[in-house]
């Protein structure tokens, strides 16, 4: 069974990317109207997403130390819900989170008040809802936080075969052989696949999430600049006719180049980091804020691997398809 | 007294290492030979004073190229225009002058320098005398550049700090473009191949400098700006030794 990373990889990438598109998201409160009350008696319509509202849903609204419960609450539908209060004049004013349950909208709504003087009431006690596997529920990200397992194993992908290029290119520095430099080329078509798919999955998300398909991002700028380097060496290869010539010309060009990448995308962003729309930079969340509970770890590495074994699987075709044309044409 | 002891030290060193690759005994790793070094230094300034056209010539394409953008934004230019389009005067300047690096070499000069020297003295050579001649042409765009285009951004500038940058710039292009001069001169097909094989390589570079030569501009303090001269330095050191290490492999043929 000498073939069976390449069902691990297939077999990893088809679960991965179906738990990646059919897990939902975590329930979460996404809109409450009015988004202005005064004291007195309010109607409040909260908007959920992916809950499952029932009428005895405990809502309140919470300013600080102050706590108002409703009145009464009545269920429209799973995810949509009014409920009554009495707002007392003594409300700061302030913004105020609208919770139902367990679940929290903070900053929901702008209360106008005297600011003081009423008592917190006790609500009655919420229960956790019962824990599902689900994926966090960030505003702004919403259902695109499944690209997670789409996006960013592309690039781990790219810089394996990338590496497995640069490797190829040292052996022919070494050896000589045109079977390396035929191996370095056909990882870096590939890689180039996948710096291309890296983009198209990142332009949609980028769109999705910051209104654009690109930005001046040093990542963004370490993506291109990889694109650029590797079209440039296919035209260098494209570009020699001998083959011994070009095989050690390519390889010198892909070595400089990978170093000096290594340096682009690993030493340059510490420099200009504060730049970067990206999770984990420029004081945005990372991932560890973003996975509380494990759940997107538990397919993003998955992913990770599959996709890298599948990468290595369409290498592997590519020089062995070439290889068996060059003992055609010999 | 002590420093010159110093001095004499490290220089019998690195003439003890040279001379360990004499005839007995097997070829030893000799990394650098500052007297082969030395040798095509001369050689090459040697050729430079026969070519004096091709100084002329990029002199006066820097000068033309300021005068064109003089002429396109008739003055007032802020901060940050100002710095960016020195900057791509200045890369653009770098490629015209180093794509020549290698291609003014002919074959029989080549293999007999092959035959006489180190490959990797060929390449610091040349790295350096290209540096030197990048510093040069850089500082005498910044003047160009200055005069026609107004000095008000230097105002508020720390000009210690941007004339550094500079520096630290144009060594930093001609480490990326001696080698990639080596081999699209190799590849046979000169100045267009020059551009699409430099251009993404140069971009880190050209960043960093750019970002680092601004802040200078505004006048920011060293504890801020140390961080990218510190980054433009390893980027020139690591390049040279990348060329180093790979020189001796696209020269043999």
């Amino acid at each position: 069974m000498k073939n069976w990373w390449k069902f691990l990889g297939i077999g990893l990438l088809l679960l991965a990317s179906i738990a990646a598109l059919r897990i939902p998201l975590a329930p979460a409160l996404v809109h409450v109207s009015p988004d202005r009350i005064a004291p007195g008696t309010t109607d409040i319509t909260i908007t959920g997403y992916n809950t499952a509202f029932t009428s005895g849903a405990l809502v309140k609204l919470v300013n600080e130390e102050q706590q108002v419960c409703a009145t009464s609450v009545s269920v429209l539908d799973a995810s949509h819900l009014t409920a009554r209060f009495e707002v007392p004049a003594g409300m700061k004013a302030n913004l105020t989170d609208v919770s139902v349950d367990d679940l929290i909208y903070t900053g929901a709504l702008f209360t106008e008040g005297l600011g003081a003087g009423i008592t917190s009431a006790v609500c009655p006690e919420t229960y956790p809802a019962p824990a599902s596997f689900t994926f966090p529920n960030r505003s702004i990200l919403y259902e695109s936080i499944r690209n997670l397992h789409f996006h960013v194993p592309m690039w781990f992908t790219m810089i394996v075969l990338m590496g497995i290029s640069v490797f190829q290119s040292i052996k022919v520095l070494g050896n000589n052989s045109l079977d390396n430099d035929l191996a370095a080329e056909m990882a870096a078509r590939i890689g180039l696949v996948f710096c291309v798919l890296g983009l198209i999955t990142g332009a949609l998300w980028a769109r999705a999430t910051w209104g654009a398909f690109w930005t001046n991002d040093v990542k963004l700028n370490g993506a291109a600049v990889t694109g650029l380097i590797y079209v440039a060496y296919l035209v260098l290869r494209g570009s020699v006719q001998d083959a011994h010539k070009r095989a050690r010309l390519a390889a010198i060009y892909n070595i400089f180049a990978f170093m000096l990448l290594v340096l682009f995308l690993f030493v340059v962003p510490r420099l200009n980091a504060i730049d970067s729309l990206h999770p984990g930079n420029g004081g945005n969340s990372g991932f560890n804020d973003l996975d509380m509970d494990n759940s997107l770890r538990s397919i993003f590495y998955p992913a990770v691997l599959g996709w890298i074994l599948v990468g290595c699987w369409m290498y592997d075709l590519r020089v062995r398809a070439a290889r068996l044309a060059n003992n055609l044409d010999r | 007294m002590k420093v010159s002891a110093l001095c004499s030290a490290v220089w019998f060193s690195l003439r003890g290492v040279c001379s360990t690759n004499g005839e007995g005994g097997p070829p030893t790793f000799v990394p650098v030979k500052p007297g082969e070094i030395a040798a095509l230094l001369r050689l090459e300034v040697a050729l430079d004073l026969r070519q004096r056209a091709a100084w002329a010539g990029m002199l006066l394409y820097v000068v033309s190229a300021v005068y064109v953008c003089y002429l396109a934004v008739k003055g007032g230019l802020g901060l940050a225009t100002w710095n960016a389009l020195f900057w791509i005067i200045l890369l653009f300047a770098a490629f015209n002058a180093l794509t020549r690096s290698f291609q003014r070499e002919d074959a029989g000069r080549q293999l007999y320098l092959y035959t006489l020297v180190d490959p990797r003295s060929v390449i610091l050579a040349r790295a350096i005398y290209n540096a030197a001649s990048m510093v040069v042409l850089s500082l005498l765009s910044l003047l160009v550049y200055s005069l026609l285009l107004g000095t008000e951004v230097l105002e508020n500038a720390d000009l210690l700090q941007f004339v550094l940058a500079v520096v630290l710039g144009g060594i930093g292009f001609a480490a990326v473009l001696t080698l990639i001069s080596a081999i699209a001169a190799r590849a046979g097909n000169g100045i267009g191949l020059m551009a699409i094989l430099g251009f993404p390589l140069v971009l880190p570079l050209l960043l960093t400098v750019m970002r680092a030569s601004k802040l200078a501009l505004d006048g920011v303090a060293w504890s801020i700006t140390s961080t990218y001269f510190g980054g433009l330095v390893l980027l020139d050191v690591i390049t040279i030794t990348l060329a180093w290490i790979l020189f001796p492999y696209l020269w043999r043929d």
